[in-house]
Order: structure tokens, then sequence, then C-alpha cells
């Protein structure tokens, strides 16, 4: 037995040593999920009922879908890595502004501005949207966050519940409990066709603009002075505030870029399903805040991959996992497909797809 | 001597106590009113307290709001008053789920001055919440509920304190079958259901019946009430390449289906049709344009009674528009019922207290028949389908969009279907 031989039993058995029953278990639970995702899609395919354009359909209404949960996810993400709380009164952010731009929007298309001028209109809308969402997530940070700050960690968990529901019920009493409708945007309707694959106009606006959102927010996070201030606050506040940075001022930037996001989110989700109401905010919220658990919280290209992944999980995953089982009518699980895949991902990879890095230095 | 005296004293004493004793008893047993399992007593001077749990609020609001404007007006045509006492109407809402429908039932369980209720709107709401009801001893008639569920005779005794006015879902997915087949001459067609008992079963309703007049159904798909995004369902669908959808949903749901359709290969010339669940104005500012053309399944009103049109004139003089949805007159004839019943087994005693017993009033209710309603003449069964069911199909037009009002006239029912050469053509899609 050479020693190199040596090492690599004593260290197997180590290993050997450090896994528990539950390890086991969980393996066990991710493998079986793995195997029936593995099974039922293979069935699927062979089945043959999809071609290759409905694939691609699939696809890109997962990609719309899932750049949304990703500007979304940013904020969660964003507040994370910085405050180490989970703002859950950031899907209420994400909804006023769609909600307050609808009437921006009303107005345009019933003075025939909105068919006129379509590009001004929509820049005009996504201008209000993002300033309205701005606006809460400030007031937010300033109201309920700030005087909070060196509380227990759980009294801002509890005070950003009690603030969605107040957020919620205040847009309820100010625009009623029904729901508005978008007006439709004519430049946005119709179909482009790339060598026989379609896609939707507004689908590839929404899903380029939000790449687009994305790369800005990512570059100025990773490029900027002020980003490098925000991603050194994060790390260690009292460090950086001993290099001269004011913590207060960035914090209140990731609250900004963050209600940015959130309401460039929102006029892109009006676009595309054009019902706007009160409670708007609670699924895409909740799914934002699974994409950016995905992803690995406090880590912005974790919050976007994984957005992006949760939505083409929800389009493609039932056709594709389930369609070959013989479930009937599988769409209906659709949500329970998107949270089975965030088990299995944590099951596998506890910090997220991209949070090795931060559980390292910040656990 | 004294004796004989002291005798008789105490025998005309004994007599005077039996005499008032007796009295007494002849007096009380007047006002005796007694109920298996309660009586709501109302003094001279309050007000008789009826609850409509209806969906008022959130994206279902008008189907809630168009049957309590019904009962309104009913209250309204009877003076507001029952046997000399004034109405209280109140409205808790319902939110068009099992949760909201639990809740609100469970509210109205715990005030005992409520005599009956009228609701609920969706038949979700209703199969929580009508125990809950009967258990307090409070009957309830729903203006909207239409799963056969409900009034089935394998629901069980806690449900029997449950009637409504509206058509049971069997009439209506036959009717869309047989609209389907019969008119628009197409074989194969899908349906989607949001998993709430109504659309469950109104859609296996429909996917029975046409299966039975030789369609082939290429799925039966389910969302979620709360789902957005429809599209990768949709397509889905399109893999069955079916010439229909029929998806009897709710509002929002229903809204984003419409409009996502068309934007989903393969289904750009497919039929839509919904049902009475979508029926209302709100549906159409959901759905927008895309509504143009597609059908619904809902109540005839052009067979609706000769009181209709007065109760139209009086819809639009006290609410400034047109009924949004299509069950406010099963609304007015729940509440017509209600009153009617309330009035046969109310007594007032000496004093002007009213007295209802709460079984007996269930079982007027039960035993209405041939009360002549808005919607038809009404006969409660023995599980408590009261309606006259005659369901029509209508079509939305472009008018219907611009001024966010449904149609009133449809394109067909059976009813004029079955009087010969009256047939109206299928109309064309747009």
């Amino acid at each position: 037995m050479t020693e190199e031989e040596r090492v690599r039993i004593s260290m197997f058995k180590r290993w050997m040593q450090r896994i528990t029953h539950t390890d086991v278990i969980m393996w066990l639970i991710g493998g079986a999920i793995l195997l029936g995702i593995i099974w039922g899609s293979v069935a699927t395919l062979r089945a043959g009922i999809y071609t290759v354009h409905h694939w691609f359909d699939f696809t890109i209404f997962g990609l719309a879908q899932g750049s949304i949960y990703a500007l979304i996810a940013m904020g969660y993400t964003m507040v994370y890595g910085i405050l180490r709380m989970i703002n859950f009164a950031h899907s209420e952010v994400f909804m006023c502004g769609p909600y307050t731009a609808y009437f921006v929007a009303a107005a345009f298309y019933s003075t025939g501005f909105l068919d006129q001028y379509p590009i001004v209109s929509l820049l005009m809308i996504f201008f209000v949207s993002m300033a309205t969402s701005t606006g809460v997530a400030l007031l937010l940070e300033r109201i309920a966050y700030r005087p909070l700050r060196t509380a227990p960690r759980l009294i801002p968990l509890i005070t950003a519940i009690g603030a969605s529901f107040f957020i919620q019920y205040t847009v309820r009493g100010l625009y009623g409990s029904g729901f508005q409708a978008y007006p439709s945007v004519s430049i946005l309707e119709g179909e482009w066709i790339f060598g026989g694959f379609r896609i939707l106009k507004f689908q590839a606006v929404v899903i380029l603009s939000a790449a687009m959102l994305m790369a800005a927010l990512y570059s100025f996070v990773q490029r900027t002075r002020l980003g490098k201030a925000i991603r050194a606050v994060s790390e260690d506040k009292d460090a950086s505030a001993l290099m001269g940075i004011d913590i207060d001022k960035m914090i209140v930037t990731t609250f900004v870029i963050g209600g940015m996001s959130a309401g460039a989110a929102g006029v892109l989700y009006a676009l595309m399903f054009k019902q706007v109401h009160f409670f708007m905010g609670f699924i895409p919220g909740l799914k934002a805040f699974t994409a950016a658990v995905l992803g690995g919280i406090g880590n912005i290209p974790g919050a976007m991959l994984g957005g992006i992944f949760l939505g083409l999980m929800e389009s493609v995953g039932p056709s594709l996992f389930l369609d070959g089982l013989g479930i009937v009518a599988p769409y209906q699980l659709k949500d329970a497909i998107a949270f089975t895949m965030l088990v299995l991902i944590l099951i596998f990879r506890p910090t997220g797809i991209l949070g090795e890095r931060l559980a390292v230095k910040k656990a | 001597m004294k004796r004989v005296f002291i005798l008789s004293m105490m025998c005309a004493v004994a007599f005077c106590l039996v005499a008032v004793s007796v009295s007494a008893q002849t007096k009380k047993e007047a006002f005796k009113y007694e109920d298996k399992i309660g009586v709501v007593k109302i003094k001279k001077g309050e007000s008789v307290h009826i609850a409509a749990w209806m969906v008022v609020a959130g994206p279902d609001a008008s189907l809630g709001t168009d049957t309590k404007r019904g009962a309104e007006l009913a209250i309204e045509d009877k003076g507001g008053k029952i046997a000399g006492f004034p109405v209280k109407l109140s409205v808790q809402d319902t939110g068009c789920n099992a949760e909201g429908g639990q809740a609100a039932a469970t509210k109205l369980a715990a005030d005992p001055t409520i005599v009956a209720a009228i609701g609920s709107n969706c038949s979700s709401e209703a199969r929580p919440g009508a125990p809950i009801l009967w258990k307090a001893g409070i009957a309830t008639v729903s203006p909207s509920n239409t799963a056969p569920f409900l009034t089935d005779p394998k629901r069980g005794p806690e449900y029997d304190g449950y009637l409504r006015t509206a058509h049971n879902d069997k009439v209506q997915g036959a009717v869309a079958a047989e609209y389907a087949i019969k008119q628009l001459k197409i074989k194969k067609a899908a349906t989607i259901h949001d998993g709430s008992p109504y659309a469950e079963q109104l859609q296996a309703v429909f996917a029975d019946n046409f299966k039975k007049l030789g369609g082939t159904i290429t799925s039966q798909e389910a969302v979620a009430p709360t789902d957005t995004d429809m599209r990768p369902v949709l397509t889905k669908i399109a893999t069955g390449a079916p010439e229909l959808i029929y998806y009897p949903i709710f509002i929002a749901a229903g809204g984003h289906v419409t409009r996502q359709a068309k934007e989903v290969r393969g289904l750009e010339k497919t039929f839509l049709m919904s049902a009475d669940g979508t029926f209302s104005s709100d549906f159409i500012k959901a759905a927008g344009d895309t509504a143009i053309g597609m059908y619904h399944s809902s109540p005839d009103f052009s067979a609706f009674g000769a009181g209709y049109k007065t109760f139209l004139e009086k819809h639009l003089k006290k609410y400034g528009e047109k009924p949004i949805a299509p069950f406010h007159a099963h609304g007015y004839d729940a509440a017509m019922i209600v009153i009617a019943a309330i009035e046969k087994v109310a007594k007032k005693d000496a004093a002007g207290t009213l007295y209802i017993g709460r079984q007996q009033l269930r079982d007027a209710l039960y035993k209405t028949k041939s009360h002549k309603g808005l919607t038809g003449n009404l006969s409660c069964g023995a599980t408590g389908d009261c309606a006259d069911p005659m369901i029509a199909v209508y079509q939305i037009t472009s008018e219907n969009v611009k001024k966010l009002a449904i149609p009133q006239k449809p394109v067909w029912s059976p009813a004029v279907a079955a009087a010969p050469a009256a047939a109206p053509a299928p109309a064309k899609k747009k």
C-alpha cells in the first residue's frame, strides 16, 4: 500500500464519518425526484406529441416569465446582501408601480396619444412606474426598516410582512378592490418569424429589455465606485464605515436599485398579462423570492439565473416531466414543479446555484 | 260556623288560584311558538335581518354586486318590509373561494339575529359555507351556485338548509355541448377548469355531453385561478388541434385565457366559449378586444318572465347602468322566495314581537311551488333545486367591448331552436 492510497482511504473514512442519516435520506429523495424527471422527460420525448416549434414556444414563454422573476428577484437578493433581511414587502413595491402607471396608460390611450407616439408613451409609463416603485421602496426603508436596523433579525422580518399588508390595503383603498386592464399597445402586437420559429413581438421586447436592465444593473454594481461601495457594505458594515463609506447612503441606493428594477418588471408584467390589481404582487413576489434562494440569496447573477430557471421550469416542466408520466392536466401542478425544483437544488447545493462564495464569507 | 266559613274561604281561594293559573296557562298557550331547532324573536321596532354572503370585492366582484342588486330591488318592491317589520340586508364578502366562503359563513353563523341568508355566488364558497350556516339553523338560497354537487341527492344532511334559484350545470353543460356540435358543427373540443367545483363539474358535464353527441375531447386541462401565464397550457392544448375551447372559469383567469389563446400557434381559428362565471362586464374589460366573437353559455334573458322589463327599468334608475352579470334576476327571485317563506311562518304575539321558526322557515322554502319569479316558474325540489333553468348562448360583439356591457340578446337557445324555422343561423366568427 503506497502512501497515496493510505491517504485516500483515510479521506474516504473521514468522509464516511461525516455523512449522517439525514444526508442519505435527502440524497435518496433528490435521486427519486431526479429519476422521475428523467423518466418523464424521456417518455414525453418518445411519445413525440410536441414538435421542435412547440418546445421553442415553451422556452420563449418561460424566458419572458423568467426575466420578470429575475428582475424582481434582484430586489430581494440585494437587500438581503446588504441588510441580511428578507424584504417581504418587495412584492408590493412591484405592485405599486404598474398599478399607478395604469392610470397614465389609460389616459394616453383615451386621448389617442398612445397610438400616435407609442415609444414616448411607453417610456413615460416606464418612468412613472419606476418612480412610484422607487418612492415606495425609499419610504419603506426610511419608515419601516431604518429604525430597526440594530434590532434582532426577526423584528425587521415581521415588520416587512406588516408593511406588505399595509401597502396592499392602502393601494386597495386608493384604487379599489377590483382590477384594471392595460390597453394594448399596437406596436407590440403581432409576431416576428425567424426561419420558421415564431416569436411574439412583446415577448421579444420583454426578454430584451429585461436582459438590458440586468446587464446595466450588474455592471453598475461591479464596475462603478458606488457599486463597489455597496459591495463593501454588504461584506462588512463596520470596516466599510471605518473606510469612510456612508452606510445609510449605500443602503438607500440599494433600495433605489431594487425599486427601479421592480417598477420596470411591473410594466413588463403588465404588457404581458394586462390585468393589474392590488394583490398582483403576491405570487410573482413569492416566485421571485424562490428564484433568489434558488440562485443563492445575496448573489446578483444567482438571482438572475434563478429567475430564468424558475420561469423555464414553470413553462417547460409540466409538459416535459409530467406529460410522459400520463398525469392529467399537468399545468395545475406548475407551482408544485417550481417548488420541487427549489427542493432539488437545495438538497444538492444547500447554498443555491451560485451561493457558495457567500456562504463561506457571511454565514 | 266559623269552621264552615274558613273552609268556604279556602275553597274560594283555591278556586281563584286554579282559575288564575288556568287563565294564565291559556294566555301562554296563545303565544306558544315552537320550533325544532330554534326561533328568532324580533321585538317591535327591530328589523328582520337577512344576510347576503356574496363576492363583492376582488376580480369577481361584478358577480356578487349583480346578485346583491337583485336582492335589494326585491326588498324594495316589497316596500322594504316583511310582516310589517323593516328588512335589514347585510353583506359579507366571500371572495369566490372556499376560504372566503367558510369565513363569511362562520361570521354569519355567530349572529343570532340572522333569519335567513342569500348566497353564495361561487360554488366553491357554498361547499364549506352552507353546512356551517345550516348547523346554526340558517337556511340559505343561492342565486348563482350552479355546481351539480350542491343539490345532488348524495350531498348529505348538512346541506339540508341549502336551496338555489340558479340553474344546475347539468343543464348548462348540455346546452353548451349541443350548440358546439349542432350549430358550430365542430367535432373536436378541449376544456379548461380551475380546480373549483363549479368549473370542474361544468367542464365534465360539457365533455360528457359533447362525447355523447359524437364529438371528441382532445384534452381536459386545469389551471389555478391566480395563474397569469396561460400560454404554455394553451400550447399543450394546441397539440390536439381542437376546434373549440370551453373554459367555464372565473374572470381573472378567463381574461388571461381569452387574451393569450390568439397568440398561440394553432389556436388562431379556434372558437372560444366560456360560461356564466365570466359573463360579466368586468370580464369584457379583462379580455378587451380579444373577447369579440367569443361565446358564453348563460341564463336566457329573453325567456325571463313579464316582470323583467320593469325590473330592468328600476335597475337602470337605481344603479345608473344595465345589469353587469347574469344572475341579478336570480338574486331577485331568491330574495322573493325568502320573503314569502318568512311571511308564511312568522307569527306575532300580543306585544308585537315577531317569531320565526328556523326549521319551519327551511321547510316553507322547500315547499315553494310555482312561484312566479323573474326567471320563470320556481318550484323547489327535494334537494333544493328551485330554478326553471333556461340556458342560451351569447356572442360578444365589438359594440359590447366598446361599451363594456354584456350582450342582452342570445344568439341561440334550445327553446328557440325547438320552434322550427325560428332558429337563427349560427353566428359567424369574426
